[in-house]
């Protein structure tokens, strides 16, 4: 047993506790009126409720019947980590999973820390206090129960949510402690489960919302409804660096079922509407309020708005000249250098050389953009999808001129984040319509409105240089990057540290369209061109790819060059041995191609195998296989499913998506431009294969999306037998024409 | 305006609304039945799929007016006693990430096996094709199909 100090949570602890007023909490009766229909559901299904809940922490309330609630704190973007994060809390809690209940939490800085859902960081920097939130309310019930019986807390064993006595025979059930336990003090020490006692983490779990999910409950920001509530819709300038002027205003209002028509500004005052001052392209919104969603839609159709431009309308040509030439700019200070690059490459037997190009993404969502705000005299309520809800709250507090503490931010489940919901400029916005209004309103945006004004992924290029001495051991490397708002490379990530001469630099082009995160930043775009170059490498060096890797990983482990090298060899090399033997990489199958690839980020090491075969002319991914190291995995069912997603995810934005501009305009605006992977494209098989190594978890929502370009891009190649260096790959394609 | 009278999940129900109003906002603003949802607008992602006198429609693309009178069934009413096969499959196989494209898809999954009780891989993909699902979870929904089909 690992004894472990409080001191990490116990504050906030304390607090809770206080505010509850005697230890007994009804307390979250305004969130559970958030969604009554799927709490009775529940409970009708599935558990009997108890006549009285008793709120032991900020994470958890148990009913006299032993029912238990667990709080999910973490923004849930279908990551689902509303399962995961409660199942870390109930197993050092030792309770029944079928006795429990989960609620989303509300926006709470003193019950919970980093209430985020960005950088697949959720499990990894909650998983210490999530254990102790467990374990100290485990550690109070005990407490409680020897207090009860009148016996030494010492003598008591507990086992899904029964505390035993076994030398009298006596028991006592949790629901029968809990008014008891929510009185006692916090513990400064707890006790931590060992790992191989776990019984709930690492046993698949289904998805705590499914039943809701599949039956059409109320989930989600755009079903939230209230009494009195307006409906708002936004009209956002056509183009990036233009603003709106004036717009039929007279016309607007005068049409049925409009309330008011306006144009709004969602501006603190700095720019900054949220996270962070990304997205601040169109602070400015001519706004539509009124009591019907068809009828805003008509009304925004009627809409005749003077524009004016005040910015560069820039093209997608711009871009590619603008990536390319700064591009080619003299080499400047590298953001990392080993050994002498220069010299290397003059005296290497054989130098290749690629380009490699992605476009701008949109996240796309399906679930556009929206958000409830009903803003008072002296606090305000908002309620929809946000990755950031702290920041969001800053943000209003500035906008609308109230205490921090008077605005109360609650979190829907979310149609898909994707790094979108990050930047809460819709939030920002529903708040400051709703302030003007002084009334509840749900703004919503468009499908074309949410494609049309995003924080998308940037446009990058990156050249690749490597150079291979006369035995073909891979003596110097180059690697040079640019995008908007920002390069590609991690200059510390391999293959820095498993050559003697390196050369890493990132450049910045700017743009007025704007960008941020979207599912794993960066990596999304260096992992695939990275991948894809070692393969060429590794051809060019007459090696197997995997076995060409294994030699650098064995370099960089054994005798590694350079000391902040961001990533552990062997973890890395783990991965790809496991693949290599679960897909029994060499076998030839007929008529199917491979492609493999490794990848390390945020946290966690993924390496991955595909297999395309060319039917009907046509490339067809038929199965990829996934080792993944994780460390301790979760939840399996909802792990395996990331990694799905993720896989999926990143073949059908390497095949087929992009965004282009003219003169500052989108020119996809919906999904009949712009194209997203459909069941027929996606592959017919993914297998995940984990490390089982007991390391304290990490992240699963990004890191198996960048390696799977790389790897299809390697399986196209050996398809197809020509190379794909510039997204979407279906455009470089003859055959898909 | 004018009155509709729509047959939603069993119930007879009258609607003052604008004939050209898509029936996806009648069902989701004006009969708060939410399950039904806006993805795209055009027909072309699925989310908003209801059945209409059986068949699997865009509900975002119908007017209000040329479902009138006709039997219309959303996620809501799907399972007439219970959950239906696809819903208790879906729930199997633990089919959802974020959820949002899952009501659209469970209905025109219901829809499919409907008219082809026994569908092979390839239809199934083929006849889920208008169906988007952007966290990608298709290969759980082909598993799921395939055992609502041998559980209808």
């Amino acid at each position: 047993m690992t004894k472990i100090k409080t001191s990490f949570n116990r504050r906030s602890f304390l607090k809770v506790s206080a505010a509850a007023g005697g230890g007994m909490a009804i307390g979250f009766s305004w969130l559970v009126s958030c969604t009554p229909q799927s709490q009775e559901d529940v409970l009708a299904n599935t558990i009997t409720p108890p006549d009285e809940w008793f709120k032991i922490n900020g994470f958890l309330k148990i009913g006299d019947n032993g029912v238990t609630t667990i709080m999910s704190p973490n923004p849930e973007i279908g990551q689902n980590v509303k399962t995961a994060m409660p199942m870390i809390v109930a197993e050092e809690l030792d309770i029944d999973w079928a006795n429990v209940i989960v609620e989303q939490a509300p926006l709470n800085t003193q019950a919970f820390r980093r209430q985020i859902a960005g950088g697949s960081q959720s499990i990894r920097q909650s998983w210490e206090g999530l254990r102790m939130a467990g374990a100290t309310a485990k550690a109070m019930l005990v407490s409680a129960a020897a207090q009860q019986m009148e016996v030494p807390a010492e003598e008591l064993s507990v086992s899904k949510g029964k505390i035993t006595h076994e030398a009298s025979g006596k028991s006592l059930g949790y629901g029968e402690v809990a008014s008891l336990a929510a009185s006692m003090e916090v513990p400064e020490e707890v006790e931590l489960k060992n790992p191989k006692d776990f019984t709930i983490i690492g046993t698949p779990t289904k998805n705590v919302d499914g039943l809701d999910i599949v039956t059409g409950k109320p989930l989600f920001g755009l079903d939230v409804d209230r009494e009195g509530m307006l409906l708002a819709m936004i009209e956002h300038p056509p183009a990036f660096g233009m603003k709106a002027k004036s717009f039929n205003e007279a016309e607007i209002k005068a049409m049925p079922g409009v309330k008011d028509a306006f144009i709004v500004s969602s501006d603190p005052g700095e720019g900054n509407r949220g996270w962070t001052y990304a997205n601040n392209a169109f602070p400015q919104l001519v706004t539509i309020v009124g009591e019907t969603t068809w009828q805003l839609m008509k009304a925004k159709k009627a809409l005749k708005v003077e524009w004016e431009t005040f910015g560069t309308l820039e093209s997608t040509a711009d871009h590619e000249i603008s990536l390319e030439k700064t591009l080619g700019l003299p080499i400047e200070e590298p953001d990392r250098k080993d050994g002498d690059p220069n010299a290397a490459f003059a005296s290497a037997a054989q130098v290749i050389e690629r380009t490699y190009q992605a476009p701008f993404l949109a996240h796309n969502t399906m679930e556009p953009m929206n958000f409830f705000a009903h803003v008072m005299e002296d606090k305000a309520e908002l309620e929809g999808p946000i990755q950031t809800p702290e920041p969001l709250r800053e943000a209003a507090s500035k906008l609308l001129g109230l205490p921090a503490e008077n605005i109360h931010v609650m979190m829907t489940r979310m149609g898909g984040g994707f790094g979108r919901r990050l930047y809460g400029n819709f939030g920002m916005e529903a708040a400051a319509i709703s302030q003007r209004m002084k009334a509840p309103i749900k703004l919503i945006y468009t499908r074309e409105d949410d494609m049309t004004q995003g924080t998308y992924r940037p446009d990058y290029k990156v050249t690749y240089r490597a150079g291979l001495d006369e035995n073909n051991q891979l003596v110097a490397f180059e690697v040079k990057g640019v995008g908007t708002d920002g390069g590609p490379i991690f200059a510390d990530r391999f293959p820095a540290g498993a050559v003697d001469n390196y050369h890493a630099e990132n450049r910045t082009k700017e743009s007025s369209i704007s960008t941020g995160a979207w599912r794993a930043p960066r990596s999304n775009f260096i992992a695939g061109a990275e991948q894809a170059f070692l393969d060429e490498v590794a051809e060019a060096a007459g090696k197997d790819p995997i076995e060409f890797r294994l030699e650098l990983f064995d370099r960089a482990q054994n005798n590694p060059v350079g000391e902040d090298n961001d990533y552990d060899a062997a973890r890395y090399a783990g991965v790809l041995k496991l693949v290599k033997e679960k897909a029994n990489w060499g076998t030839e199958t007929p008529g199917i191609y491979r492609g493999v690839a490794a990848y390390y980020c945020h946290n966690s090491y993924v390496a991955q195998v595909v297999d395309v075969a060319i039917e009907n002319d046509v490339p067809k991914v038929k199965k990829v296989w996934c080792a993944v190291d994780c460390g301790i995995v979760v939840n399996p069912e909802g792990a395996i499913n990331q990694i799905e997603g993720g896989i999926i995810d990143g073949i059908g934005h390497a095949m087929y998506s992009g965004l282009t501009f003219n003169e500052g305009r989108p020119e996809q605006s919906n999904f009949d431009k712009y194209r997203l992977i459909r069941h027929t494209e996606a592959p017919e098989a993914i297998e995940a294969f984990f490390v089982d190594n007991g390391i304290n978890p990490t992240g699963l929502g990004e890191p198996s999306l960048p390696p799977v370009i790389g790897a299809l891009a390697n399986a196209l190649a050996n398809a197809t037998g020509k190379r794909y260096y510039k997204q979407p790959f279906v455009q470089e394609m003859e055959v898909l024409g | 305006m004018a009155v509709f009278n729509l047959n939603i999940n069993g119930k007879q129900q009258q609607f003052d609304v604008d004939p050209d109003t898509p029936l996806l906002w009648v069902l989701r603003d004006h009969a708060k039945l939410v399950g039904t949802k806006y993805g795209c607008g055009i027909g072309q992602c699925g989310a908003c799929t209801v059945h209409v006198n059986g068949g699997a429609m865009r509900s975002c693309s119908l007017p209000v007016s040329a479902a009138a009178d006709k039997k219309i069934t959303t996620i809501e009413g799907l399972g007439e006693k219970g959950l239906h096969a696809v819903q208790k499959a879906w729930l199997e196989h633990d089919v959802a990430q974020c959820g949002y494209c899952q009501a659209g898809q469970i209905m025109n999954a219901a829809a499919l096996l409907d008219r082809n009780p026994n569908p092979k891989d390839e239809e199934i993909a083929a006849a889920m094709d208008g169906n988007i699902c952007r966290c990608g979870t298709y290969i759980r929904i082909k598993a799921a199909v395939k055992t609502a089909a041998e559980n209808l």
